[in-house]
This record gives structure tokens, sequence and C-alpha cells, in this order.
């Protein structure tokens, strides 16, 4: 069974049925017992992150999924605000975050070489593959994927990058490290080459 | 780089489609569903539905379709038509859009715009304009005029102001119609989409008047949109989405090409 965390921000009836079209078995959950008898664990979502945060810790989720994450070593999908909040930080509210990934969110910036940038970036955009991944298992290099974001996750460690996109400058689209995998781009709303990616997560 | 956006839109009457797609079964011709089923395979970027008769009656019928869609289309679609207040967006969100498209209910009670973004965040608020040409006036200086109600009714408003005034408010995108071109197969109204290029930081659709790869093009080049709807064109079978794309692409245009697998 793979828990879809309700955190009451979130797009979580979409990522619900991209996993339906899929055929794997899930539940929306926002309780800490049924997230402990998970095999895996989506964080999907739109919103703020200083909200997400919040409500997560109303809810007692932020250390359940500590200890899901960290001690049980679950495979856990962080997907948009989902791969922010992994971060210690974030510039969006100044919030503090999960902390179980070193780094922190931050804002795209506004102007690029006195050029106005549109932020949000909404849209598709092309994703580049840095490193070797069970996630981007059969998914060629430059394929596009669907991004709705004003802050990028900036990961301390560079190593831990997937894969990067450009949009004013060149940021994290995907990182991964042990059994914590994120993206930045909504796998359920990236058409064929999404659903590959949370595929490529159930069976990882 | 984003690429660039192209958006079949697909008119829903009660339920059923009113333009058909030419290479689609009989059967399928007018199911929304099916429909949209073919643009995802085709390419789309995204899909605009319009409730073309949305009164409250209908209301039921179109979340029907909505979840349908949602169950089988993996890209954003977007509903719009008759959209008056929160719940109606509200209903529409949770039935799967990604995003809620409002025209003449934003002109009339411009607050909704602020309310929806607020409520659902700026990314899924889509406020579009059906906008006519017209001589430059004291009210008008742009010379381009905001309708209401499919058209048929002048607000004495500029086109350009209420861009601007709707970004305020916290439109996340903005959907130009151009009510001179639309189903012309003419081109889209250029001059009136580069202007709110220029005078808002949001991204911009352009509508009405496709009829050619050419006139995408220039939708993108010329006028500076971030993304382009496709309606008769593709519907009746002129061109296909992968055609359109084509063109684009060897022109320079950055478009989402088909999935690629590795290896391949």
């Amino acid at each position: 069974m793979i828990a879809i965390v309700d955190y009451r921000a979130g797009n979580l009836a979409s990522v619900a049925r991209a996993l339906d079209f899929l055929g794997y078995r899930h539940t929306v959950t926002d309780r800490a017992d049924v997230l402990a008898k998970a095999e895996r664990i989506i964080l999907p979502g739109v919103g703020a992150a200083g909200a997400a945060m919040e409500n997560l810790r109303q809810l007692g989720l932020d250390r359940a999924l500590r200890r899901e994450i960290i001690e049980s070593g679950k495979p856990f999908l962080g997907i948009c605000i989902g791969i922010q909040i992994l971060l210690e930080a974030s510039e969006e509210d100044n919030a503090t975050c999960l902390g179980i990934i070193q780094g922190k969110a931050v804002r795209f910036p506004t102007t690029i070489n006195g050029r106005k940038l549109k932020v949000p970036q909404i849209g598709w955009n092309r994703v580049r593959l840095i490193r070797e991944h069970p996630l981007f298992k059969g998914i060629g290099d430059g394929n596009y994927f669907y991004f709705v974001n004003s802050y990028y996750p900036k990961p301390h460690d560079p190593q831990l990058v997937l894969a990067t996109a450009e949009y004013g400058v060149e940021f994290c689209a995907a990182l991964a490290w042990q059994n914590v995998m994120a993206t930045q781009f909504h796998v359920e709303k990236s058409g064929e080459a999404g659903l590959e990616v949370l595929n490529n997560f159930c069976r990882w | 780089m984003l690429s660039r956006r192209i958006i079949p839109c697909l008119d829903v009457r009660a339920g059923k489609v009113t333009k058909g797609v030419t290479f689609l079964d009989n059967r399928d011709v007018g199911d929304p569903v099916a429909m949209a089923r073919y643009y995802y395979e085709q390419g789309a970027d995204e899909i605009v539905f319009y409730d073309i008769t949305a009164s409250n009656e209908r209301r039921r019928i179109i979340l029907d379709v909505v979840a349908r869609v949602a169950r089988e289309i993996f890209i954003p679609f977007t509903v719009g038509g008759g959209l008056r207040d929160l719940s109606d967006i509200r209903a529409v969100l949770l039935a799967g859009a990604e995003k809620i498209s409002i025209d003449s209910g934003a002109v009339r009670n411009p607050k909704l715009i602020s309310e929806a973004a607020r409520a659902f965040g700026s990314q899924c608020v889509v406020l579009s304009m059906q906008v006519a040409r017209r001589p430059p006036s004291p009210n008008i200086p742009s010379g381009y005029e905001v309708f209401i109600d499919g058209g048929r009714q002048a607000t004495g408003i500029d086109a350009i102001q209420w861009a601007k005034r709707g970004e305020e408010l916290g439109a996340g995108e903005l959907c130009i119609n151009s009510i001179d071109r639309d189903g012309t197969a003419l081109g889209y109204e250029l001059e009136l989409t580069r202007q709110i290029v220029e005078a808002v930081s949001i991204p911009v659709i352009a509508s009405g008047g496709a009829g050619s790869p050419h006139h995408v093009l220039e939708a993108f080049v010329q006028a500076g949109a971030d993304a382009a709807i496709v309606a008769s064109i593709v519907h009746y079978g002129r061109y296909t989405i992968p055609e359109i794309k084509r063109y684009l692409h060897e022109h320079g245009v950055p478009v989402r090409q088909a999935f690629v697998r590795r290896g391949e």
C-alpha cells in the first residue's frame, strides 16, 4: 500500500488518479499510524511551504515523516512542494522545513540580464539527467516535464541532484538520497514521461 | 527554458463537445473524454474545456465530464464557462481540473479573481477575456474593448487596463480571445496579444483565429505569447498537433516533443 500524505494543501486526487491508472493500491491519509503501516509514502502538493509545514506539524506528521523516512527507511517520493519541504528551510514564508536533506528552497530571480523572468514558472520544461538512478530508468535525456513553481530546491550536496532544468538559472529538478526521491515537476501532470517516473518510484 | 504550449479548446454543451474531431470514430465524436484522450495522445500540452451552456442544472454534467477526463488525461486541464463564485470554482477543481478560467464572472465581480487566487493559488486562476477592436476613445485608449456574455455585451473597459488589473488581482495567466478573429482562420490578433504581453509579467495565451501552423508561429514570435489555443484548425483535421509542433520546431520555437525512452 502506498500512502499519499494529506496535509490539507496539495492536489492529492491527481496523484491518486495517476496511481489508479498505473494499477497501484494507495490510501490518502493524515494519520501517523497509517504512514507506519504503508510500504511507500508520497508527499505531493501545490501550495506554500509555510502553510504546508504548519499543517504537517498540527497533524503531527512532521515527526511521523522523519521517523518513516529516516528510521524505517521507507521509499519516499516528494513532489513539487514535497521536494522543497524535505530541505532545512524555504525562503517562502521563511519556513523551517523537515530538514531531512541539507539545503534550502530559494526563489527564482525576477530578472535575468535586465529582462523580466515570469515567476512562477508555469509550463513544460526540458529536464537534463545528471546521474544514473532507478527513478529515471528507461527515460531519455531531455524529456519535458510540467512545472508550477516560484521556488526551487538547492541541496547542499550537489551529488544528490539527479536532474536539472533551466529557468533563468539552472536548478535542481529532481534529487535522490538513499530511500528519498523527489521531483520539482509534477509527475502526475507530465504525461507519459511523468507516469514513467511515478511507476519507477513504485517499483524502486 | 519553457516550451511554448499548444492548447486545444473544446466547447462543451450539455456534456457533449459541439465541434467534431475529424479523426475520431463516429461513436466518439461529441464525447469530451474521447476527444481529450485523443489530443492527449497527440501531444497537446494542456486541454481547455468551455462549458458554453453553463447553467446551474447543467453544472453537474460538466463536473461529471471533468471527473471522467481527469482519470485518463495526465496533463493539466482547464475548465471555464459560467463560473460565478468560489463554490463553482471549488467544485470544478475538486472534480479534477488543474485550473479554472473565469471571464464574464470576473468582469462583473473582479473580487472573484483575488478570492480565487487566495483560496486556490494564482497558478490555477486563468483570467480569460473576450476582446474586440474599437476606434480608440478616452475610455478605450488602446482601441481594444472587453466584452462579456459570449461577446454580446460591451463593457466600456479597455483590454490592456483589464489585463493589468487582472494581474494585480492575482490571476496566474491571461487568455486573450479575439472576437474579431474567432473562427476566421485569418491568424491571431497579434497586435492586441503583443500589447498585453508587454503590459504584464504573467503568461499570456493567444486565442482566436489560428488557421495554419504559421499563424501559431506568429503568435509566439511576433506577439510573444506563451501559449496558443487551437480549435477548428485541429478539430477538422486540417492540421494535427504534431504537424504544428514540427513546424514550430523547424522555426526555432521550443516545443515539447513526444516522450523519448532511453535507447530509442
